[in-house]
C-alpha cells in the first residue's frame, strides 16, 4: 500500500486531528502497515455476496412517536469545558 | 475473614444469607485486598470506598428483610468503559480523564438492581482499543502470574483483578477478543455473550456492530449468575434483542454426553505456539472423557477475520469518536483559536496513538472513493465468515480451539507493532465479526502461565456453552489455582 506524507495530512485533517509534521513519516508507515493486512482481503472473491448489515438479520424497532427523555440538561452540562445560560461555548464562528 | 476472596458467587451468596459475614464485611475485605495488593497490578482507575459501603449497607438491609437475590451483596469491578452516574468513567483515555457520568449504563444499574456493589472501575486500553492494556492513559496493567507480562486487553484490568481475587466478578467488553483473550492470559472465565443479548446502552460505544459485554469471573458457574442479571431486552439500545433472558444457572447441571463439538482446524494452525497446543489437547482429553465426541471442522475463510475486522471496527470507530469534539464534555484544548483548531487539539492531546491510528484507519476507509474498496468488500467478507460458522453448526453442537495462540507475552513486546499486535486476536475475532456467543475458560498452565480453551456457541447458544464449562470445571482445576503472592 502506497500512502504518501500529503495522504496522512488530508486524511488527518478529515478525522479532526492535529498532526505535527515531524509526525507523518511514522504515521504514514504504521498506517501502510495496517492498510497492507487489510488488503489481504482482495485474495477473496466476494462479488456475489450480499454485504452483511446485522449478525442476526435485524430490522428496526419502530416506537411511537413520542417524548421519553427528560430534560436533564444541567445535568449534562455540568459535564461540558465551557457553557454559559444553558449554552455551549465554542470560539467565535462567524466574524 | 480469610479466604472470603477464594469463594465461589454462590458461596458467597450462602454466606450472607446465613449471616455467616454481611456485605460490608465482605466489600470491606476486598477494598482491602484492592489497597493491598493493587499498586503491583494497577489494574483499578477508581476505587469507590465510600460507594461501594454504601451499596453494601443497602445490600444488607434487603438481606436482612429477606428481599435479597443471590446477587445482592456480592462485590465487583466495572470495566471502566461503562458509564457511572457520579464516578469518573475514563474509558482509559486522558480525553475523558475529567469526565463523571450523568448516567448509569443499563449493565451497571440492572447489576446495582441486583444488589451488586460496585469496588471501583477497571483499568483497560484506551477506548478498548488493545489486546495488551498497554494503551490506557492510566499505565499498562501488569500480569498477576508474571508481573513482567501483559494481562491481555482490552478487559485487562477485569481480568488481572479478578485472576488475583480483587474481585469475585467484574465485567468486560469484547469487539474483538477482549473478554477472551485476557481471560486466557489470567486463567479466568469470561464470556462475549451473543451480539444484542446484553445493553450496549451507556457502554462507551468503539465499534457498535461488534461491541457487547458479558461477565468475567472465575468460574462458568460464577459467569451464570452474572449473565443471568446482566442480560435482556433494553428499549434504550437498538440493537437488543427482545427475547427472554435464559435460566443459565439452571443450565448448568445439564448431561452432555453425546454432544458434538467441532474441533476447528484452522485454530491449531502453525501459528499457534506448540505448548499452547498440547494444553488444549490436554482439556480435549477431559471433554472426551465426559463423553463428549470431539471432530474436525473447517473454518476456511478465518484468515481473512483479522483484515475485515481491521476495516469495520476501525470505521464504526471513527464515526463513534466523532463524538468527542472537546465541546459537550471531555478534554478541552487551552486557547483555541477557531473552532477547527478547537477540534484539531482537543483531539490530538485527548486520544493517545492506538486511538488516532484506528480513527485515521477508518477515516480513510469511509472517505470518498474509498467505501465499496474497504467497508463493503469487509461486510461482504463478514458475511463468508458467518457463512462459514452457519455451515460448521449444521455439523455439531459447539465449536473449540484456543483463546489466543500464545500465552501472555511480555510488556512492551509488540507494543510498537500495530499488526503484530493485531494479530494476537486471530482466534477471536472471527466470532465477533459473525455475533456469536464464545467463551475462555483456563485450560493447563504452560511453564507457570494459564492458558484458555475457547468455546463457541450458536446464536443465543450461551446457556450450553456455559454447560460444557461448567462440566468439565467440574472434573478439572485449572480454574481454581490462582498466581502465587495475592
Amino acid at each position: 500500500m502506497t500512502l504518501e506524507r500529503d495522504d496522512v495530512a488530508k486524511i488527518a485533517h478529515l478525522a479532526r486531528l492535529a498532526v505535527a509534521p515531524e509526525e507523518l513519516d511514522s504515521l504514514r508507515r504504521e498506517l501502510a502497515g495496517i492498510l497492507d493486512l487489510v488488503e489481504q482481503m482482495e485474495t477473496l472473491d466476494t462479488r456475489h455476496i450480499t454485504p452483511m448489515a446485522h449478525p442476526l438479520d435485524m430490522a428496526q424497532r419502530l416506537r411511537p412517536d413520542v417524548v421519553t427523555e427528560e430534560n436533564r440538561r444541567e445535568a449534562y452540562q455540568a459535564v461540558a469545558p465551557l457553557v454559559e445560560k444553558g449554552l455551549y461555548l465554542v470560539p467565535r464562528v462567524i466574524e | 475473614m480469610d479466604g472470603w476472596h477464594l469463594k465461589s458467587i454462590a458461596e458467597l451468596s450462602a454466606g450472607l444469607a446465613r449471616g455467616d459475614f454481611s456485605s460490608v464485611e465482605l466489600t470491606r475485605h476486598f477494598l482491602d485486598r484492592i489497597r493491598r495488593h493493587d499498586g503491583r497490578l494497577n489494574a483499578v482507575i477508581t476505587v469507590c470506598d465510600k460507594e461501594a459501603l454504601l451499596q453494601a449497607g443497602a445490600a444488607d438491609e434487603r438481606i436482612q428483610k429477606g428481599e435479597a437475590g443471590p446477587l445482592t451483596g456480592i462485590p465487583l469491578l466495572h470495566k471502566d468503559i461503562f458509564c457511572t452516574q457520579g464516578v469518573k468513567t475514563s474509558c482509559g483515555s486522558f480525553m475523558l480523564d475529567n469526565f463523571v457520568s450523568p448516567y448509569d449504563a443499563t449493565v451497571v444499574s440492572r447489576l446495582a438492581d441486583a444488589g451488586m456493589v460496585m469496588l471501583g472501575k477497571a483499568n483497560m486500553d484506551e477506548f478498548a482499543m488493545g489486546s495488551s492494556n498497554e494503551t490506557s492513559h492510566y499505565g499498562p496493567v501488569k500480569n498477576p502470574w508474571d508481573l513482567n507480562r501483559v494481562p491481555g486487553g482490552s478487559s485487562g484490568g477485569s481480568a488481572a483483578a479478578v485472576a488475583a481475587r480483587l474481585a469475585p466478578a467484574a465485567t468486560g467488553t469484547d469487539t474483538g477478543g477482549s473478554i477472551r483473550q485476557p481471560a486466557a492470559f489470567c486463567g479466568i472465565t469470561g464470556l462475549k455473550p451473543t451480539y444484542g443479548r446484553v445493553s450496549r446502552w451507556g457502554m462507551i460505544a468503539f465499534a457498535s456492530s461488534l461491541d457487547q459485554a458479558g461477565p468475567m469471573a472465575r468460574s462458568a458457574e460464577d459467569c451464570a449468575w452474572l449473565l443471568g442479571a446482566m442480560a435482556g431486552f433494553d428499549v434504550k439500545d437498538s440493537t437488543s434483542v427482545d427475547r427472554p433472558v435464559e435460566d443459565y444457572v439452571g443450565q448448568l447441571e445439564g448431561a452432555i454426553r453425546g454432544l458434538k463439538i467441532g474441533v476447528v482446524k484452522e485454530f491449531f494452525d502453525s501459528g499457534l505456539d506448540s505448548a499452547v497446543g498440547d494444553a488444549m489437547s490436554q482439556a480435549m482429553t477431559e471433554l472426551e472423557k465426559l463423553g463428549v465426541e470431539l471432530v474436525e471442522v473447517s473454518l476456511p475463510h478465518s484468515k481473512y477475520s483479522v483484515p475485515a475486522y481491521y476495516v469495520v471496527a476501525p470505521a464504526e470507530c471513527s464515526s463513534n469518536l466523532a463524538r468527542f469534539d472537546g465541546v459537550r464534555f471531555g478534554h478541552r484544548c487551552q486557547d483555541p483559536r477557531d473552532l477547527e483548531d478547537l477540534y484539531k487539539r482537543s483531539r490530538a492531546e485527548g486520544f493517545g496513538a492506538e486511538v488516532k491510528r484506528r480513527i485515521m484507519i477508518g477515516t480513510y476507509a469511509l472517505s470518498a472513493g474509498y467505501y465499496d474498496a474497504y467497508y463493503l468488500k469487509a461486510q461482504q467478507v463478514r458475511q463468508v465468515i458467518a457463512d462459514d460458522f452457519r455451515r460448521a453448526f449444521e455439523q455439531v453442537d459447539l465449536l473449540l480451539g484456543p483463546a489466543s495462540p500464545e500465552v501472555a507475552f511480555e510488556l512492551g513486546a509488540k507494543a510498537t507493532d500495530p499488526v503484530s499486535m493485531y494479530l494476537s486476536d486471530i482466534y477471536t475475532i472471527a466470532v465477533n465479526l459473525a455475533g456469536l456467543p464464545a467463551l475462555s475458560m483456563p485450560a493447563p498452565e504452560v511453564n507457570g502461565l494459564p492458558t484458555g480453551l475457547q468455546l463457541i456457541g450458536n446464536y443465543f447458544e450461551e446457556g450450553r456453552l456455559l454447560n460444557v464449562a461448567h462440566q468439565l470445571q467440574r472434573v478439572t482445576d485449572w480454574h481454581m489455582r490462582m498466581p502465587e503472592g495475592f
